[in-house]
């Protein structure tokens, strides 16, 4: 995973970057297919940059700060973009000076599964874009290619306070392409939301979807052991490609499937793996070992509680709901206790939403988990439920470096809340994504609209 | 034969029933009665025999009953949840355990759920220990290409029960209809919401018809009617202005349309989903018709919700509009039927008063439905359904500490926190199927 290119000067820089973009164009023209691919592949690069933002010194708030601290009464100063300061009284006599005393502040609040823009609102068919379920194996697609910058999901999802997301590719099939991660800002292309650095995720599925999908017309697979053989056929083939792209083999025809398939192999591309059941995730790992690839995070995981050591000692983060269950035979077994269980077993726990309405209250889904918890003697503080929102998903999206803490040098992605974020009663009031203010509530110059609501909403047809 | 039946009948009663004491006191508690008498600080509830006995500030302690200190809890009426398909599915991707829905056929309007419900579901029992105590019971329709497998505008009748683990669960068969119009209603009847409205000022011209001409429709000297018998008198209670129809329906328009319908047959009427339902809200509150919303809609989901709002509860119950809440998925308010509250304190954080977002998921749905002279409140005679909450009951933090339904304190075990317990500690030599 590219970490030192997640230095932020990079996005900062349009201009160093389009110089590379050239250069690499000129030197396509020169030599043949070798740095053609590379040029061709920066032919994506993302375009996004900061909106315009002004020092700003938030004073007073209770924070948490996503390293696992809550401070009361403290400040955060955030400048260019970027947190400067945490701690008590500040200074910051040049900035504008916010009082949030009786608010709450967070890191931005961090979605590692999401289709909103690629199954976005309204949910009709000539806008679902997110399974390409023509064959079981489609690792040639990119989410962010189906991506409708004006889905209403977006800006709703702002008073979540989601500042990042992941858009996956749905789950029909066994490899269904490259996910996205996105800065959560109105835009007119999904070029100008690309999280600046993030790695490409690789979405993947088991159980029950790819099978019915496929196995109902009479192809493969039908069963999960098919499902397991067509994930090995597909890794088989990946690597042998990669061998031969690591010789530099001239006749090498590109091929956009084994091509992101080996980026996973070569430690480039994170996989993001849907799995309910624990005996289902613990094949999985073991496919992983035989081809030298890792699972970053198993997603939904209803299961995950059952071999919360298992992923603890493997290093996989889980990324589960507070209480879907039972929709499907194998989510039959989902209990609201599972992040804490996973979180006490020393594993990484992460809520996720999968759902346009869920994303909006990832707080509220962390709340159930830590009254559910309670219950069992298992007392789970604001300081650390917020990490499953904001630090662990950071981590498996390979942006940790740059989000997920109120630290330092980490991009201003920052959320005031009216109270206790766990607290049903309270509302996102502010939302910074990299300092700048996207959203604030009842404030009709920070209340973006998508073009889709424009006209079409009688209500404020905005985030709120 | 009938004694005999009648003797087993207590018997069970007499079986499921061991352990609980006759009379029982609740002290101490902050009470939320949703009566008359308003919230009690310090208060006491005495049940006996299932009932309300008593409630109030200074309840004389009877000889004998056992006393649950509560103080420093908050006691609520049950909750009730207005719409559901608990007990009548358990995996809803599994079609042998889906019985809310009725396709095709020689009937739909008579359909009746009610004899479908399975009280050992173990959906029950997770709702349950959230403090879910009744529950609308409904059918819905079922949508396909094929015409052999859709349903008809009218889904069918909806019972409420119990959510108690004995046999006696049934509080009311037939306390509402379904009836699905808009773009879903259309999309049964051949493509257009209007045609959808026609077959159901048919079925009802019909009904109407059959009511005055029953003998001659039996003797066959009466012109066909568009439904069956069965369904013709299931309709009758609807056009005396008994059973309420419960309509599913989103946009607007269809919803001044449904106010007008609503208006010249004479029908109760109650919205469930009422997207846009909002943006009529004063009248609704004139023509009397409740809706059942879910306040944390706020996306244009479908053409025809393209204005639902999280502001939408607090707007219509400012209005005067009665309202309850729900997810609007069958099946997701099923198997999550608990997350009502989670939709009552959302409606709190966008503008409802939080005694009306309390009432909105106890009193309403037991008016709604005609059985408030028996449940919904804490009221001396009231079938004894009551939480005892470690706090706020909305926020979602907190949880029961015990839940009572016909004064009986249901068990607090269910299949989830089977498992959760199972796999609590991992550290066992043997494997968990021992724990």
């Amino acid at each position: 995973m590219p970490n030192n290119t997640l230095n932020g000067q990079i996005m900062k820089n349009l201009i160093a970057a389009l110089a590379v973009f050239f250069s690499l164009a000129l030197l396509s023209a020169c030599d043949a297919t070798k740095t053609e691919i590379a040029a061709s592949k920066d032919a994506y690069a993302g375009r996004y940059h900061a909106l315009p933002s002004k020092p700003t010194l938030l004073q007073g708030a209770t924070l948490l700060t996503g390293t696992g601290e809550i401070l009361e009464n403290a400040d955060v100063l955030i400048r260019d973009g970027k947190i400067e300061r945490v701690g008590k009284e500040l200074d910051g006599s040049d900035a504008v000076l916010v009082d949030v005393s009786g608010k709450w502040i967070t890191p931005g609040i961090i979605d590692v599964h999401s289709h909103l823009g690629v199954y976005p609102s309204p949910g009709i068919d000539a806008n679902s874009d997110g399974n390409e379920s023509t064959a079981p194996v489609t690792a040639e697609v990119w989410a962010e290619h189906s991506v409708w910058p004006q889905d209403p999901g977006f800006v709703a999802a702002l008073t979540g306070g989601i500042t990042s997301l992941q858009i996956l590719p749905g789950s029909a099939n066994l490899i269904g392409g490259r996910s996205i991660t996105l800065k959560n800002v109105p835009a007119r292309n999904v070029q100008s939301m690309k999280f600046p650095g993030a790695p490409y995720g690789l979405k993947m599925a088991c159980g029950e979807n790819p099978k019915r999908v496929y196995g109902s017309r009479g192809v493969a697979p039908s069963t999960r052991m098919g499902n397991v053989a067509g994930y090995r056929a597909a890794w088989i083939a990946a690597d042998d490609y990669r061998k031969k792209r690591a010789k530099g083999d001239e006749d090498t025809v590109r091929d956009l499937k084994l091509e992101t398939l080996a980026d996973v192999l070569d430690g480039k591309i994170l996989v993001h793996n849907h799995c309910y059941r624990a005996d289902e995730m613990s094949v999985m790992i073991d496919v992983a070992k035989e081809f030298g690839y890792k699972i970053t995070a198993f997603h939904h995981a209803v299961e995950a509680y059952k071999i919360a050591d298992l992923l603890a000692e493997n290093d996989i983060c889980a990324a589960v709901w507070s209480d879907w269950w039972g929709f499907k035979m194998e989510s039959y077994d989902g209990i609201r206790e599972n992040a804490a269980l996973l979180d006490n077993a020393g594993a990484c726990a992460i809520i996720h939403s999968d759902d346009d309405t869920g994303i909006q209250v990832l707080n509220q889904e962390a709340a159930k988990v830590m009254g559910a918890a309670a219950r069992v003697g298992i007392n789970i503080a604001p300081e650390r439920a917020i990490q499953w929102l904001t630090k662990n998903p950071a981590k498996a999206l390979g942006i940790e470096k740059v989000v997920g803490t109120l630290e330092p040098g980490k991009m201003a992605d920052v959320v005031v809340w009216s109270g206790n974020p766990f607290s049903v009663y309270s509302l996102v009031d502010d939302v910074f994504i990299d300092g700048a203010l996207i959203y604030e509530r009842g404030s009709p110059a920070h209340n973006p609209v998508t073009d889709f609501s424009l006209g079409n909403s009688a209500a404020t047809g905005g985030a709120q | 034969m009938r004694i005999l039946i009648a003797s087993m009948t207590l018997i069970i009663a007499f079986w499921t029933d061991t352990g609980v004491a006759a009379t029982t006191l609740v002290t101490g508690a902050r009470i939320y009665t949703m009566g008359p008498q308003g919230v009690i600080e310090n208060g006491t509830l005495l049940i006996e025999d299932g009932r309300i006995r008593a409630v109030g500030a200074k309840v004389e302690l009877p000889a004998g009953a056992t006393v649950i200190d509560a103080a420093g809890k908050i006691v609520t009426p049950g909750l009730f949840v207005p719409f559901s398909a608990l007990g009548l599915v358990e995996i809803p991707a599994v079609d042998a355990t889906v019985d809310k829905i009725q396709r095709g056929g020689d009937f739909s309007a008579s359909f009746d759920v009610a004899d479908a419900y399975n009280r050992r579901s173990a959906v029950i029992g997770v709702n349950r220990v959230e403090g879910i105590t009744r529950a609308l019971i409904a059918p819905v329709a079922g949508y396909s290409d094929d015409p052999r497998y859709q349903s008809q505008i009218f889904s069918g009748l909806a019972a409420v029960v119990d959510l108690d683990t004995d046999a006696n669960y049934l509080t009311r068969r037939g306390a509402a209809m379904v009836v699905n119009l808009g773009a879903g209603g259309g999309s049964l009847t051949g493509g257009s919401r209007a045609a959808a409205l026609q077959t159901l000022t048919t079925a009802l011209d019909d009904a109407r018809d059959y009511a005055k001409h029953r003998e001659d429709y039996d003797r066959a000297a009466r012109r066909s009617y568009s439904l069956s018998r069965a369904d013709l008198e299931a309709l009758q209670p609807a056009l005396q202005g008994t059973l309420p129809l419960i309509v599913n329906v989103d946009r607007a328009s269809d919803i001044e349309i449904l106010i007008a319908l609503a208006h010249k047959y004479r029908l109760r009427v109650i919205i469930h989903g009422g997207a846009e339902a909002w943006m009529v809200a004063e009248q609704l509150a004139a023509a009397k018709i409740a809706v059942i919303v879910n306040p944390l809609r706020n996306l244009p989901a479908s053409f025809d919700a393209l204005n639902a709002s999280k502001d939408a509860a607090a707007i219509l119950a400012k209005a005067g509009v009665v309202i309850a809440f729900s997810d609007g998925d069958a099946d997701g308010q099923t198997r999550n039927a608990r997350n009502i509250t989670q939709y009552a304190g959302n409606a709190v954080a966008h503008g409802l008063p939080w005694i009306a977002a309390l009432e909105a998921i106890t009193l309403t749905p037991a008016r709604l439905f005609g059985v408030d002279n028996q449940l919904g409140s804490l009221e001396k005679g009231k079938a004894a359904d009551f939480v005892i909450w470690s706090g706020d009951p909305l926020e979602l933090t907190n949880y029961p500490d015990a839940v009572y339904i016909d004064g009986h304190a249901v068990p607090m075990t269910t299949r989830q926190t089977l498992l959760r317990d199972r796999y609590l500690k991992l550290d066992s030599d043997r494997p968990p199927a021992f724990n």
